[in-house]
């Protein structure tokens, strides 16, 4: 168990609860985090879970692969520290980790 | 299709490319014209053009499961669609078609497999187009919907700025201005197509306006658009003769071009560049002389004006349609506004508006059990994805508070997915609110007509009543 805060692109922020092994995606569909779509349920293939992690957390979260980097480019809010929420699995050191939202799910 | 006709083709594309800054790029279109209609005398032409002549389609269960057709253009006006797809999904999942007038295809029909081609864009190309049939012979525009990475992503990259945040929060108050303009002239208690009076009339407006056409004359972009995606040879649909196309390429040539030197002449004199689509070819490095490569540049608009027409247009009306044909939606509609947004990704999966994308593999790939071999051309049957029992229960139902609605596969999935998302979803949304504010009831009268085509699911006329709100 541990907490993750999502931070919408007007500054309200959303502290949720998870437990390890979900996907950040997952995490924000099912707590009604407003500004994350999911559109295709974790496949990887349409952008609409984008978040940008706070840059002290960025290496906790893993790398992008080939799939991710490709559909991140189509965004034009693609930050430095950008990921899609469903390639993003929850580990206990994300405890803590705030990511911001987008103002559109391209 | 002969590689002989391929090359020729890839020849005058560069003859087209090497004299376009001497020749008028309209005048080069109708030099191709004439070159095609020798060609064709001397060679005979590249494919027989199919000819599409309406009778009555058969009752599928009295079929072989070898000879379904998807692409008979009538499926959907006869609206057999539903049991065509649903026999295909049940028993050939992935169906090869070895005979039909636009050549063999394979057809993938469950949610599932098409998210899969749609996603292995290495396995699956998107070259050189995304519609069933072969673009008019002479003509091979070129549009990044159809062409692969990398040349793809970075064209792809240079105009999805046009649908930016900042260019959507700039557009929904002025969407909200002209759509209530029109909803505001319309007549009341009295029997009027919705079709061209308001599907048209909005979309042709958003047109304009992305591509900063000249407003008066905004309805050659939808006249354009209608010859271009209705093409027989493409998709089946009611312009047979190829000529006209080229008449509407060399009009729409002679248009854009004439808009991209003004703009780049206003440029010079020190104007700020604007966000409509032009302005933001000429300010990419890798977009700034698309006016130098014709059958792109063509291309592109093209795909920017059809992508944004008939897709807007006919979910506007078909979202009419769905709440006529499940009226108690109409009414929770009316108890719950703020069930908008739902029913508009709702309204796109219930529409969709475009049936199918088509993908050549690319080296042999095994899908539930076929073998689908390197060249072979895959359909991907939106429509039939967007209605699979196995993704959504009671699929043919229009329910505007389903769960899950958005994830319905009308825009695709992966490096194709539809850049215009988000604007066709507020001009939807828009269009709603602003006709709940003003009408008790939109009643739809007499049967709708629907077009001929394999690929657009539209409508051409749907004749409606209003009654004003009291």
């Amino acid at each position: 168990m541990g907490k993750i805060t999502f931070i919408a692109h007007d500054n309200t922020e959303q502290v949720v609860q998870f437990e390890a092994g979900d996907s950040l995606m997952q995490i924000a569909v099912h707590n009604g985090v407003r500004g994350i779509d999911g559109d295709c349920g974790g496949e990887c293939a349409c952008g609409t879970c984008h978040v940008i992690v706070a840059r002290e957390w960025f290496d906790r979260t893993g790398t992008p692969g080939d799939a991710e980097e490709q559909m991140l480019s189509m965004t034009p809010e693609r930050a430095k520290t950008s990921r899609l929420g469903c390639q993003v699995k929850t580990t206990e050191a994300m405890d803590g980790m705030t990511v911001r939202l987008p103002e559109f799910q391209m | 299709m002969s590689t002989q006709f391929q090359a020729i083709e890839v020849i005058q594309t560069k003859v087209v490319n090497a004299t376009s800054k001497v020749v008028p790029m309209h005048w080069q279109i109708r030099a191709l014209k004439q070159v095609v209609k020798a060609k064709k005398k001397i060679f005979g032409p590249r494919r027989p053009i199919p000819e599409f002549l309406e009778a009555p389609i058969p009752d599928v269960s009295t079929l072989a499961i070898e000879d379904i057709d998807l692409s008979n253009p009538f499926l959907y006006r006869q609206d057999q669609w539903r049991a065509y797809y649903k026999r295909l999904r049940d028993e050939a999942p992935v169906h090869y078609l070895k005979n039909s007038p636009f050549g063999p295809f394979w057809s993938v029909t469950r949610f599932e497999d098409i998210l899969f081609v749609d996603k292995s864009h290495e396995l699956f190309s998107s070259e050189p187009l995304i519609v069933l049939g072969d673009s008019p012979e002479g003509l091979p525009v070129e549009m990044f919907i159809a062409m692969d990475p990398p040349k793809h992503d970075v064209q792809r990259r240079s105009v999805q700025g046009v649908v930016a945040p900042q260019n959507l929060k700039e557009m929904e108050g002025l969407i909200r201005v002209r759509t209530g303009e029109v909803l505001d002239s319309l007549p009341r208690n009295k029997v009027f197509n919705w079709v061209p009076t308001v599907s048209k009339e909005l979309t042709g407006r958003m047109l304009a306006t992305l591509l900063d056409f000249p407003y008066e004359e905004r309805d050659k972009l939808i006249d354009w658009s209608d010859r271009l995606s209705g093409t027989a040879a493409a998709t089946g649909g009611e312009f047979s003769d190829e000529d006209n196309i080229f008449d509407a390429a060399a009009d729409m040539a002679w248009s854009f071009s004439k808009l991209w030197r003004d703009k780049e002449a206003r440029r010079v004199a020190g104007e700020a560049p604007s966000f409509d689509l032009m302005s933001l070819l000429q300010s990419s490095k890798d977009t700034e002389d698309l006016i130098n490569r014709p059958m792109e540049f063509i291309g592109n608009l093209a795909l920017l004006i059809v992508g944004g027409n008939d897709t807007t247009r006919n979910s506007m009306s078909g979202g009419v349609l769905a709440l006529n044909q499940f009226p108690e939606e109409f009414a929770k509609l009316k108890a719950k506004p703020e069930l908008i947004p739902n029913m508009v990704s709702e309204i796109i999966r219930w529409q969709t508006p475009l049936a199918h994308m088509r993908r050549v593999a690319t080296q042999d790939v095994e899908l539930r059990g076929q073998i689908i071999k390197k060249g072979d051309r895959v359909l991907m049957w939106y429509a039939s994805g967007n209605r699979d029992e196995r993704k959504f229960e009671n699929p043919d139902d229009f329910i505007i508070d389903r769960e899950g609605a958005r994830n319905h596969i009308a825009f695709g999935y992966g490096i194709h997915r539809c850049m215009g998302n988000r604007l066709a979803e507020l001009q939807l949304r828009i269009l709603w609110e602003e006709l709940l504010k003003r009408f008790e009831n939109i009643e739809v009268v007499g049967e709708p007509e629907r077009v001929q085509s394999n690929f657009v699911r539209g409508y051409s006329k749907l004749m409606v009543k209003l009654t004003a709100k009291s």
